[in-house]
């Protein structure tokens, strides 16, 4: 994992999508994660301040695939621009599957995003890990995430 | 007045950091076209190697998708917000 590499959200979030995560089971869940990026000394402050929950559309394989319909990714930054915010990245669960993005995963994935996954093993959700593509879209780098117990105003 | 292009978060950086660039163009294709010609990074984000735009990537006009329209040949006129949405989408295997 890089050093420097994190994104921070409150321990409310966390629970948030983990729930989401164990309430759509044995399907995937996905959703916008909204927050804003703060560079200082040349550092960046990834935090993410909401979830959007949204719909799976993959109605033939939601066990196993997630994608979000374009007028969803659409109201999704109004909703972030509404608050002042950016949508920083997406989330989804692996049902069943370690918190690792898949080659799938990679194929459909932007640079510059944050990954979310939750795991979910027999209903329970569990590990909770966060992935950047890299810009030559060849691979990840796992980016720390930092839970604090305060809330961001948003 | 001209067309405007609404560029997302993960293209900003190879976009000057801009949210949108507006380009006088009759067409979807000009638009795009002249936003790569002015920020040459991001055609490699938008277009395949064979110069077709990427499948995960939607272009909307007027909150109408172009697939649905006249693809790239859209026409666009004064006015009009073109707005490039990344496909998202993924799963475990």
């Amino acid at each position: 994992m890089k050093d420097g590499l994190k994104v921070r959200m409150s321990e409310r979030l966390a629970a948030a999508l983990r729930e989401h995560a164990m309430r759509t089971y044995p399907h995937e869940c996905c959703g916008a994660l909204l927050g804003r990026i703060v560079t200082e000394q040349g550092a960046e402050e990834r935090e993410i301040v909401a979830a959007l929950a949204l719909e799976n559309q993959r109605d033939d394989s939601p066990q196993n695939r997630f994608s979000v319909a374009p007028r969803d990714v659409i109201a999704a930054e109004r909703a972030a621009q509404a608050q002042g915010l950016e949508i920083v990245g997406w989330y989804h669960s692996h049902p069943d599957h370690p918190a690792k993005p898949s080659e799938y995963d990679r194929e459909h994935a932007w640079p510059w995003y944050s990954y979310v996954i939750v795991k979910v093993e027999q209903g329970e959700p569990g590990e909770m890990t966060s992935w950047r593509l890299k810009e030559d879209r060849k691979e990840y780098e796992e980016e720390r995430i930092e839970v604090h117990r305060s809330e961001v105003t948003k | 007045m001209a067309v405007k292009v609404v560029i997302p978060t993960p293209l900003r950086a190879h976009a000057g950091g801009k949210t949108a660039a507006e380009f006088s163009a009759t067409t979807v294709q000009e638009a795009l076209n002249k936003l790569t010609a002015e920020f040459a990074e991001l055609r490699r984000h938008l277009y395949t190697n064979e110069g077709k735009l990427r499948s995960f990537v939607n272009v909307y006009v007027n909150g109408e998708d172009i697939r649905y329209l006249s693809q790239e040949n859209t026409p666009t006129q004064d006015g009009d917000t073109i707005n490039i949405i990344p496909s998202i989408a993924g799963g475990t295997q």
